[in-house]
């Protein structure tokens, strides 16, 4: 896996501001886990906020300091399956209900708390996901087969962290289809999805 | 009361140097210190404190939240990696974790401990420490040399909490000239630490 894809920096600081929307930052937290690169590039961005933490003027403490002496310490911690994402992709999307919403297209919604919506999208070999723009940000990962549109192709692990202002088309690999999760700040609406479902549509 | 601090530009750091603070970490780890944790305490918990504060959380909120970041120091001392940059920066990540999950009441996407922690020794080498306490305070120039209308930005964000659209909308800006000016900082930043990776 060569994730050539990754996060905008105006992206990763608002993760590590702990500002992106709940449903962008489940997206992006995938793929930091699975991306070493973004995962460096993000430890940068905390530096800026620890910088600014130090750079703080102390405001006194009113309570009494605990008392830690006799406070247990954790020795270690689990695995890295607390994302919901990475551990449907571990599972193999086994135990995903999916929904069909097209000619060779599923979703699946994914509960968030918090602001936009997350889902699965699971498209078959050649099938195109209606053309959509979207309010708000938007981050896809791919977490099995591949993507194309006009911004280029993505791979497992390769992300489209695209801003409102784009329009796309995207077509699933015509061998290996794809299954994506896809966050969005504000919930999509597919362009005249009604009457591209009347017609089957093809890949390019 | 609050506006006394709001618009305090970025100092000077913390009293203790940052090669203390990762020591400090170290013993609390190694020997459960409870006298290291009593300067980390010291250190940090008032500026957290206002960290949080500013993030529009209330005082006697805010003291708490301030009081479990420490705590967790305590209990996740072990799994500190200094992958993950220095101690000023991990303490960052756990105070604003435990603002997303307690005030924004959403999941913190970021896990805490390291994911690849089980990967490093616990115990930095000697001069890992003295090239992380370099990074941090070349970082902190950086931040510091920032022009007032990108540091703004980067302030509203860390430290006020606000996405990118909030602050468009305190400052009377379009997004994209806000996107601009946070990619253009942060583009600054990792130049005047080039010469350092």
């Amino acid at each position: 896996m060569t994730i050539t894809h990754h996060l905008g920096s105006e992206t990763l600081l608002s993760f590590a501001a702990g500002t992106l929307p709940s449903a962008l930052s489940a997206v992006a937290g995938a793929h930091v886990a699975m991306c070493g690169h973004c995962r460096g590039e993000l430890v940068w961005c905390e530096r800026i906020g620890a910088a600014l933490l130090e750079g703080l003027p102390a405001m006194p403490l009113d309570d009494a300091e605990p008392a830690v002496r006799s406070l247990p310490q954790a020795a270690r911690l689990g695995g890295n399956a607390f994302n919901p994402i990475l551990r449907l992709a571990r599972d193999d999307f086994a135990d995903v209900a999916w929904r069909r919403i097209g000619i060779g297209l599923w979703h699946r919604p994914l509960p968030l708390a918090g602001r936009g919506a997350l889902q699965l999208i699971k498209a078959a070999p050649g099938a195109s996901v209606p053309e959509h723009g979207h309010a708000g940000g938007e981050i896809t990962l791919i977490l099995r087969g591949a993507l194309s549109d006009a911004t280029g192709r993505y791979g497992v692990g390769d992300v489209a962290d695209l801003d409102e202002a784009i329009e796309h088309t995207p077509v699933a690999d015509r061998d290996a289809g794809c299954v994506c999760a896809v966050g969005n700040e504000v919930p999509t609406r597919f362009h005249s999805l009604l009457a591209r479902l009347l017609q089957p549509w093809h890949g390019l | 009361m609050v506006g006394d601090w709001v618009s305090l530009r970025v100092r000077p750091g913390p009293a203790v140097s940052l090669n203390a603070m990762t020591e400090l970490l170290a013993r609390i780890a190694q020997r459960t210190d409870p006298a290291a944790f009593h300067e980390l305490y010291q250190s940090y918990g008032p500026r957290v404190k206002v960290y949080l504060v500013r993030r529009g959380v209330d005082a006697a909120t805010a003291e708490d939240l301030a009081q479990e970041t420490l705590l967790t120091v305590w209990r996740r001392a072990a799994l500190f990696s200094s992958e993950r940059g220095s101690a000023s920066t991990w303490i960052f990540t756990i105070a604003r974790n435990l603002w997303i999950d307690r005030l924004r009441k959403e999941v913190p996407w970021q896990e805490l401990p390291a994911a690849h922690a089980a990967e490093t020794s616990p115990e930095p080498l000697p001069d890992e420490v003295i090239a992380e306490s370099e990074v941090q305070k070349r970082v902190r120039a950086a931040v510091a040399e920032l022009p007032a209308e990108q540091q703004r930005v980067i302030e509203l964000a860390y430290l006020e909490g606000l996405s990118h659209g909030e602050i468009a909308a305190r400052l009377g800006l379009p997004l994209g000239t806000v996107k601009s000016r946070v990619r253009i900082a942060y583009q600054r930043m990792r130049a005047a630490v080039e010469d350092l990776k």
